[in-house]
């Protein structure tokens, strides 16, 4: 087993490291007393709230709008429709032009002339409080021409069923085909097929703060300040200049606590570009903070997938081939600017990840319709293709009469089998999984639990064992959105500066959602340039004090980021050791930074404290010789190069019982082995990987955006749709197999998007292991709600 | 709308507060909008996510079910309260010590939903804990480190 072993010469090997320490956040004190700064705390001067009159129509032609009564009522500073707007704001379209065929259509800040999904704005109302504005927009009067709405993905390329933007023929966003080695000759070969249809439910991100923001447009110095909960405030800063008539640097976004994100808070929303557009043209600062109801329909929805897929395997266990036909439905836009397209591509790409199978094929649609927009949402794409694939893998296991495990011990890649690339061409550094299966087996005690499933099954009691082997996408380079012209930083920046006390600040283009990502970039600063923790201060958010940078997603900050700050703080204790060199007369090589003070490199014989070199370098600097000069702020970027991605690898189980007569799941304890590469903290890791879990846990068991035939939200609140609870969930046990990344000194990959990736295929498997002896149907749909269950039982 | 406003007076942290609020406005509309006291938060606003739990009279409610007019001649606490007393110290201690916050808006109704479990004393079961909570959305964490942080403070709180 190689766990937690380093080269023997790392460079990481630094006295005092923090790399490999559960270190604190610095950032939590704060939000521990109530005193957090999140964007639905901040007031401003003369600030005004704005409120959205939504469709009620999912989809509807905007005849006239009357707003003269709201005009009229008490506090109101402007009632605004969308072609008052599009005056401000141009238009945008969610497309890639590495995603070939993708298409959309504009999208304007407000409806102009037709709402396309029910929730979309056609008017906003300024006032001088929220409630006042609330009061206003039940007097805005619009006059809508019900259409018919395009709901059901399966029949929107129907002839039939109208073209929901005429311009653009038909109901066809993107389609990708791929085939890969013989599979016609696999399937015709192989000693059993199965085949499958999966279907998962559309659900959403549920960020406990709803979406947030305050645009100040200074009419004076002709800036515009953007207070924003986003996950990537360079890009926003972008986009808001672009669609303003602006230049960048006209733009600020800043960015304090986010109350959580997880990928809905990555995308340009209408309602937010609408509330920078009327700071504009109010010449004030104006706030929109979506409520609960606001956020069911409009922030990004995701997963609404059908996937009918196969497998062809051989009676030795061996799998022969993979095939899927997936189908989703985006709603009436690829949101922009990163597109509806990615999610369908990356379970074209990732099935079958794990395994060693030339065999391939795969056909994605993705198709307009008249629901809210989907795109992106933690883990995108890999939960579908984790739980497809592995829900193949287990049903094939159960057809030729082999245990799940063995059937994935002969097929998983080997772990020397490295560097490879997998049948969709995904390119592999070094995986290993085959170590994390091994390991989770320890972690379990896989034969006990199977002997304990046993006997309870004597006793009447179903218990279910389920395994998901997942790959996950992490540390994207420009692959990812950068080649199809959006512009999304996939480099990082950092700025590390030594203080006239002899701290260190530094500035990072990385952004802080509660993922620990300051944490991070902390021990990592502390480490390379030789401080203790609480000497370093972190700074995010800001982009007229942040290097340019790409922000938090698809698990970046620590891969990319982290390196970024580990080279600026190697670079700065080079720079901090040539003054030092030059106060005491000595060779810079032959001086470390140990704690706080400059020492011997072969002694550690303390020598001088960094306060006293910044004292001298900042105040004295008339006593340093006349051709030297002092740099004490360094700068470094970093982006991965030798691979697009670093994929990283894993192996979930879910542990659980299922109740015959009623339907209901109880979980009673789930198991992950993630390999990230180098673990900066273990806490921080194992706690992404936690909250992963229970995300991936929501999807498989309770959460369900709804609609009807009409287009129509059944169950936008929290009180009908389901969120993982505390009573509900398992404890979850994590554990570890490192594989660092060569791209970079750190070797740090991404794990956010893990616990997600695994944890519905883990869950479904174990479900459908429960119900076997019974006799029941496997179960292919998500959420398995009971009454699922009990249909799977032919109960009802 | 100053046809609906009404007098109330009450005492928010320990400190006397005369106001005037209207019929509509909820505690915690009333707590961060008028008095600046941010720290408790709006989740969904219909009393199911628990983020904007505070102490009435001592007893741990949701501030977007309970009116502002509902709270005259009561006593109202809030996270910042809590907080600046010193009483919940070591749960705030054990909460960063586990990680058992990520983007921390939950934290502020998790803690005093905690706090009020833990004044009853004992140790509570794991699953006890969980009941508990059940009723405080928590996107982030799954929950676990947050049971974990409430067990140990339970556990030193019994031996000390």
């Amino acid at each position: 087993m190689n766990d937690r072993k380093q080269p023997a010469l790392s460079p990481l090997d630094r006295p005092n490291s923090y790399i490999g320490r559960a270190v604190p956040r610095p950032n939590l004190d704060r939000l521990l007393a109530g005193r957090g700064q999140f964007v639905s705390d901040v007031v401003l001067p003369r600030v005004a709230h704005v409120v959205f009159v939504r469709s009620p129509h999912a989809h509807a032609r905007i005849r006239a709008i009357d707003t003269q009564a709201a005009k009229r009522a008490a506090g109101v500073v402007a009632v605004v429709t969308g072609a008052e707007l599009a005056k401000v704001c141009t238009p945008w379209v969610g497309v890639l032009t590495h995603l070939k065929g993708l298409k959309s259509a504009p999208q304007h800040p407000i409806a102009v002339d037709k709402a396309c999904w029910q929730g979309e704005a056609v008017a906003a109302v300024v006032a001088k409080t929220r409630a006042l504005a609330e009061d206003a927009a039940e007097l805005v009067a619009v006059d809508y021409e019900p259409l018919p709405p395009v709901v059901d993905a399966e029949t929107a390329l129907d002839s039939a069923t109208p073209v929901i933007h005429a311009e653009l023929g038909d109901n066809l966003a993107f389609e990708r085909k791929l085939d890969a080695g013989e599979v016609d000759r696999a399937f015709r070969e192989a000693d059993a097929v199965v085949e499958a249809t999966f279907v998962f439910g559309r659900h959403t991100g549920v960020t406990l703060e709803p979406r947030a923001i305050v645009a100040d447009w200074n009419a004076g110095e002709a800036r515009l300040t953007i207070h924003q909960g986003t996950q990537a405030p360079h890009m926003m800063q972008n986009i808001f200049a672009k669609h303003l008539g602006l230049e960048e640097h006209q733009v600020r976004v800043l960015t304090r606590d986010v109350g959580g994100s997880f990928g809905i808070k990555v995308h340009v929303y209408a309602d937010e570009m609408a509330t920078a557009a009327l700071s504009m043209l109010l010449k004030r600062p104006v706030k929109f903070v979506a409520d609960r109801i606001e956020s069911f329909v409009t922030d990004i929805h995701a997963r609404d997938h059908r996937v009918k897929a196969r497998i062809a395997v051989m009676n030795d266990g061996r799998i022969a081939a993979f095939e899927i036909d997936d189908l989703t439905g985006i709603g009436p836009y690829s949101v922009y600017p990163r597109t509806s397209g990615i999610e369908a591509n990356q379970i074209v790409n990732l099935v079958g990840g794990p395994y060693a199978c030339p065999n391939y094929r795969a056909l994605a649609r993705v198709v307009f319709q008249n629901k809210n927009v989907m795109c992106q949402y933690r883990a995108v794409g890999h939960p579908i293709a984790t739980a497809v694939t592995e829900g193949l893998v287990e049903l094939a296991a159960r057809k030729v009469g082999m245990d799940v495990i063995e059937l994935r011990r002969r097929n998983l890649v080997r772990d020397d089998a490295y560097p490879c690339a997998s049948a969709s061409g995904l390119k592999f550094e070094k995986l290993s999984h085959h170590a994390s299966l091994d390991r989770l087996i320890a972690l379990m005690d896989y034969e006990a639990l199977r002997r304990e499933q046993e006997r309870l099954r004597q006793g009447g009691v179903y218990r279910g064992i389920g395994f998901a082997s997942f790959i996950e996408v992490t540390n994207p380079s420009a692959a990812f959105y950068g080649v199809g012209g959006a512009r999304i930083s996939s480099q990082d920046g950092a700025v590390v500066r030594l203080d006239a006390t002899g701290a260190v600040i530094c500035h990072t283009g990385v952004t802080e959602q509660g993922q620990g990502a300051e944490a991070v970039v902390a021990q990592v600063v502390a480490t390379a340039f030789g401080v203790p923790i609480e000497r370093v201060r972190v700074i995010t958010g800001d982009t007229d004090n942040t290097p340019y940078g790409g922000g938090t997603w698809a698990s970046r900050a620590a891969g990319i980021g982290g390196e970024a700050a580990w080279q600026a703080g190697k670079a700065l204790r080079a720079n901090v050791l040539a003054v030092a060199g030059s106060i005491l007369q000595a060779e810079p090589k032959a001086l470390d930074i140990r704690n706080g003070v400059v020492v011997d490199a072969d002694t550690g014989r303390e020598r001088i404290e960094l306060s006293e070199v910044a004292r001298i370098a900042y105040f004295r600097p008339d006593t340093l010789p006349p051709d030297f000069q002092a740099e004490l702020m360094a700068v470094r970027h970093y982006v991965p190069r030798a691979y697009p991605f670093a994929f990283t690898n894993g192996v979930q189980a879910s542990y659980l019982e299922v109740d015959p007569a009623s339907g209901f799941i109880k979980l009673i304890r789930h198991y992950v082995v993630e390999d990230c590469g180098t673990v900066i903290n273990p806490q921080l890791v194992d706690e992404q990987i936690r909250g992963g879990v229970v995300q991936g846990i929501g999807a498989a068991l309770f959460e369900h955006c709804v609609y009807d035939d009409e287009g129509q939200l059944l169950n936008g609140n929290m009180a009908d749709y389901l969120v993982p609870m505390a009573a509900e969930m398992p404890d979850i046990d994590v554990a570890h197999v490192e594989t660092p990344t060569a791209d970079s000194e750190l070797g740090a990959k991404g794990a956010g998007e893990a616990g997600t990736a695994g944890a519905p295929g883990a869950v479904l498997n174990a479900v459908n292991d429960a119900l076997a002896p019974l006799g029941a149907e496997p179960i292919t749909e998500m959420p398995v709600t009971p009454g699922v269950v009990l249909r799977a039982l032919g109960k009802v | 709308m100053s046809s609906h406003a009404h007098e109330i007076r009450l005492t928010v942290n320990g400190e006397e507060v005369r106001e005037s609020v209207e019929a509509r406005k909820t505690l915690v509309e009333f707590l961060r909008e008028d008095l600046g006291l941010t720290g408790s938060h709006i989740g969904c606003e219909h009393g199911v996510c628990g983020a904007c739990t505070v102490l009435l009279d001592g007893v741990i409610v949701r501030g977007c079910l309970t009116l502002a007019v509902q709270c005259d001649g009561s006593s109202v606490d809030t996270i910042e309260g809590v907080a600046d007393s010193g009483a919940i110290a070591d749960l705030q201690l054990a909460f960063a010590a586990r990680n058992a916050l990520q983007c921390g808006f939950c934290t502020p109704g998790m803690l005093l939903t905690a706090a009020h479990l833990l004044d009853a004393g004992g140790v509570p079961s794991r699953e006890k804990i969980r009941a508990q909570l059940s009723g405080n959305y928590c996107r982030c964490t799954g929950y676990h480190a947050i049971v974990d942080a409430i067990d140990s403070v339970a556990r030193a709180r019994m031996g000390r």
